[in-house]
């Protein structure tokens, strides 16, 4: 992940820095308990995603098993996961390939 | 529990949210908030799990885990409790707000995720089958949690 480095300071050697930095993303696992409807309003709420998109979400966590539905840093993620838990969905996450 | 010929949440044209329910429905619903705080006590419960799920499931992430439930089990507990206290405090209510009513949804979800886990409910349960109280409960309120989305989702009801 590039970013900006001052002048002459010295690359560190295999950095912890990428490890940590890769992308997280943010599971939301198929249950069945969860009403489908719930699913799709939570999705929505939380990323302020389309009704379209947040039902196509909730349609592969249906069928499939599991969506990804937001990635980023892994702060972001945790706080992501954090507010899917608060809404009772059942979310993970896990490092980007 | 019957009367479901009427929608029981509908948005208003206020935008509040009526809430239809009779007093032996609302007494049944007042009552949970109270008995899940008292099973949020136990947090060993198994039947709890999905109320507390894990973040990490990846085991190189266990101490992150751990972090995790260290850091934000407690702010997951009183997100928990705070919907409950909604759903409490507005039981009798003839109208909510929509705040409330999203009280109401995540209320009914974490009774809903807690009553499933105990009767063991799977992905082709869609009808109360056994006749039991407790299944006859659970799809009580399923139905009123699914009317609810609805109502604020703006989907039309069919009244």
């Amino acid at each position: 992940m590039p970013t900006a480095a001052p002048v002459e300071v010295q690359e560190p050697e295999v950095s912890d820095a990428v490890v940590a930095d890769r992308p997280w993303k943010v599971i939301v696992w198929n249950d069945p308990i969860n009403l489908m409807s719930y699913v799709t309003f939570v999705i929505q709420k939380l990323f302020g995603y389309s009704r379209d998109k947040a039902h196509r979400l909730m349609m592969d966590v249906h069928t499939k098993g599991r969506a990804v539905v937001s990635s980023g840093p892994r702060e972001k993620a945790e706080l992501d996961v954090f507010r899917l838990h608060e809404h009772g969905l059942w979310a993970t996450m896990e490092h980007d390939e | 529990m019957s009367r479901f010929d009427r929608r029981p949440i509908r948005r208003t044209r206020s935008g509040s949210y009526a809430v239809d329910l009779g007093p032996d429905e609302r007494a049944v619903l007042g009552s949970l908030p109270a008995q899940m705080r008292e099973a949020l006590g136990s947090r060993d419960d198994p039947s709890l799990r999905r109320l507390f799920p894990p973040a990490y499931t990846s085991p190189d992430d266990r101490d992150k885990e751990e972090e995790f439930e260290r850091l934000m089990g407690d702010d997951l507990l009183a997100g928990h409790r705070e919907a409950l206290g909604v759903l409490e405090s507005t039981v009798s209510a003839p109208e909510l707000t929509a705040e409330q009513l999203d009280g109401w949804l995540r209320a009914l979800n974490s009774i809903r995720l807690l009553l499933g886990t105990r009767l063991e409910v799977s992905e082709d349960d869609d009808t109360d089958v056994s006749g039991s109280p407790a299944h006859a409960l659970y799809y009580f309120l399923g139905y009123l949690q699914e009317c609810g989305i609805e109502a604020l989702s703006g989907g039309s009801g069919p009244d």
